[in-house]
């Protein structure tokens, strides 16, 4: 069995992917129990960019993120005993049940909080990258957000302000070709790189079903914001395997041999798999091993879930005013 | 039995040092950014240009370009980045320009500034200040006019300012900037040379704490902000008259002081409530309804209430003096409703 630095991180790096694959299955399947209040947006295809994105970042480096936020925040050092709890609106959750699916924050990992407006986060990502700056720390903020975040103006306006003021920030833009229930060539006009090409923002175009390949953007992205040589963007090229949310199960608005053509050629656990075990990094026990194992995590972390408490009445109007 | 109350009565000034409005405003932000590196400025031409108020003046100069920001037209965009900062452990200052374009940084102070707190249960905190203008007569139509506190004090997590002396604005904005909740500060254009006393020595005012500017007997008259100058003059004219009112100013539209609204009310027996914001689901409309459950029982009057018209304010001069409330109405209503018995 190869034991080299390589095969360790990629492993890991297929190990963080899978644990966001189990635990996205895991809550679609609470959402289909009736166990889960309210509704959840997916991250099921797009794991890679996850995961590519924050294994170049460190602990005390900034991300925000989005309604589509679980892989993002578990790739960033969440646990998923506390993120299940958050999705049942349990007190033991991330934000004592008050936040849910759309607004799970963990400072202590960097999490600066999802958002459920798309291009919400911009421009406190931007803002942490500003603070990281007056502090005089090394510090670099991630900004997460899909390609429907492009319709919104805020984003111009801080990435304009970013690449002024040479922030460490780096926005990275998942297009999973569908903003929300229509295709984004319905609603995004030109080249979507050519829009942080006009501020002077670098734009590196990545196959976001790559991890490898996101993780080497991202790794030059962050380089260069810690350098102080200012803001990056980075266009994933992703698929969402599933609907815009849990409830979106018929998706009249694309085809099943499209999703199906994805999941069988673009997988991105297959993909990175396949490339371990072609380097002979890896042997195929070892995935189903790993697979075995992080079924026990996420269970037990359903389970931790499922049975904590819900808040007590008095805390509805706690955290109101610090 | 009225509650003892909490609020504070007009300081006696030792040291009658007079400056104006936007000096107080200036020397709170400068003694602040002294006392703490946290604190920065971002706004539209805040650095050389001092705002078109001149408000600013000076401060780019002792603390540099690096703490006293000059921004793009990006009203959502530096509310946000501020937010941003301050949730990584800044302490921002806000400058929009005009009240009125508060409505393009909306989405980043209601649903984000405000909300940070709560829907993190606790764990991120947005000390932020955002400063801004209100008020009519300025001349300068429907667009640079608007009073639009109400906005902002329908949303919880939000603190809302709107200080109406120098004395007030100076120890209000402080005490802003050290509170660990977004807080939106507006300053009435009208009053940036209005000159008060304010003492040379430290002090702050806590935010949810009223004050009676004037005391009186017949009738409580709860003033905001612009409208505290036109309620004291008013208060004047009537003492002539041989009607006593007593001027209440809240200071902060939230956190709100109950208790000295509905004490001066309940000791008056009637009141009315002035704001320069729409007069239709306004701030009044809060205010009256606070005393009018709370002083039921005292009132011998209906509680009234004078806001600004419910049409856009137009240009013309004569046009919209029409708009907001003037001296001349306050009398006349306070006439009427103490004639009531």
């Amino acid at each position: 069995m190869p034991g080299s630095a390589e095969a360790a991180q990629w492993l890991q790096a297929y190990r963080e992917m899978l644990a966001i694959r189990i635990f996205e299955e895991r809550v679609h399947d609470l959402y289909r129990r009736g166990k889960m209040p309210g509704l959840a947006h997916l991250y099921i295809g797009q794991e890679a960019v996850a995961v590519g994105v924050c294994r170049a970042l460190r602990p005390d480096d900034y991300i925000t993120s989005t309604h589509r936020g679980h892989g993002h925040c578990l790739a960033k050092g969440a646990a998923p005993d506390r993120m299940f709890a958050e999705l049942l609106g349990k007190a033991a959750g991330y934000c004592r049940g008050k936040g849910g699916s759309m607004h799970i924050a963990d400072p202590d990992s960097g999490n600066l909080g999802a958002n459920a407006i798309v291009a919400g986060s911009t421009g406190i990502a931007t803002g942490a990258a500003l603070a990281a700056k007056m502090r005089g720390t090394d510090q670099v903020a991630v900004c997460f957000f899909g390609e429907g975040a492009l319709g919104q103006g805020i984003l111009y306006e801080v990435m304009n302000m970013a690449a002024l003021w040479r922030l460490p920030v780096i926005y990275v833009c998942e297009n999973n070709l569908y903003t929300e229930y229509t295709h984004y060539s319905e609603t995004t006009a030109g080249e979507v790189g050519a829009r942080p090409a006009a501020f002077g923002i670098p734009v590196h175009e990545v196959d976001g079903q790559d991890v490898r390949a996101v993780y080497a953007a991202a790794s030059a992205a962050v380089q260069r914001a810690r350098r102080g040589d200012g803001p990056s963007f980075l266009l994933c090229h992703t698929y969402r395997y599933l609907g815009h949310h849990v409830g979106d199960v018929d998706r009249s608005y694309r085809s099943r041999e499209e999703e199906e053509r994805w999941r069988r050629e673009r997988d991105p656990l297959q993909l990175l798999s396949a490339w371990l075990t072609a380097q002979g990094l890896a042997e195929p026990a070892v995935f189903e091993r790993m697979g075995e194992e992080v079924r026990r995590e996420v269970e037990a972390g359903v389970a931790f879930a499922l049975d904590a408490p819900y808040p007590e009445a008095e805390e509805v109007a706690r955290h109101v005013y610090a | 039995m009225s509650m003892p109350s909490a609020a504070a009565t007009p300081p006696a000034y030792s040291a009658a040092r007079e400056i104006t409005f936007a000096q107080a405003v200036r020397e709170a932000l400068a003694e602040e950014m002294r006392r703490d590196p946290r604190v920065f400025i971002i706004g539209e031409d805040v650095a050389e240009a001092g705002t078109p108020f001149k408000v600013l003046s000076g401060l780019v100069q002792e603390f540099g370009p690096q703490r006293v920001i000059d921004s793009p037209i990006s009203e959502a965009g530096i509310t946000g980045i501020a937010t941003g900062a301050a949730m990584a452990g800044m302490r921002p200052v806000v400058d929009i320009m005009f009240g009125d374009f508060i409505t393009l940084a909306m989405d980043q102070i209601a649903n984000q500034a405000a909300k940070v707190h709560y829907m993190s249960g606790g764990k991120l905190r947005v000390p932020l200040v955002v400063r801004t203008t209100l008020g009519a007569t300025r001349r300068s139509a429907a667009q640079h006019s608007q009073s639009l506190h109400a906005w902002v004090s329908h949303i919880p997590g939000l603190k809302v300012a709107l200080p109406s002396t120098p004395y007030d604005a100076k120890g209000l904005l402080k005490s802003a900037i050290r509170d660990d909740n977004p807080v939106v500060f507006f300053e009435d254009k009208m009053m940036y040379t209005l000159r008060g006393p304010v003492p040379e020595e430290e002090y702050t005012i806590p935010l949810g704490v009223a004050e009676v500017k004037r005391p009186g007997t017949d009738l409580t008259l709860v003033a905001t902000s612009s409208m505290v100058q036109v309620a004291m003059e008013a208060a004047e004219a009537l003492a002539a008259e041989g009607i006593s009112v007593e001027v209440v100013d809240p200071r902060t539209t939230v956190p709100l002081d109950r208790e000295t609204l509905i004490a001066s009310a309940r000791k008056t027996g009637r009141a009315l409530v002035l704001d320069e914001g729409y007069e239709q689901y306004g701030v009044t409309a809060e205010l009256a309804s606070v005393i009018a459950e709370g002083a039921f029982y005292h009132l011998e009057a209906p509680v009234r209430r004078m806001g600004a018209m419910h049409v856009p304010i137009p240009f013309s001069p004569v046009l919209e003096d029409l708009t907001v409330p003037t001296v001349e109405r306050v009398v006349a209503a306070v006439r009427e409703l103490v004639a009531r018995t």
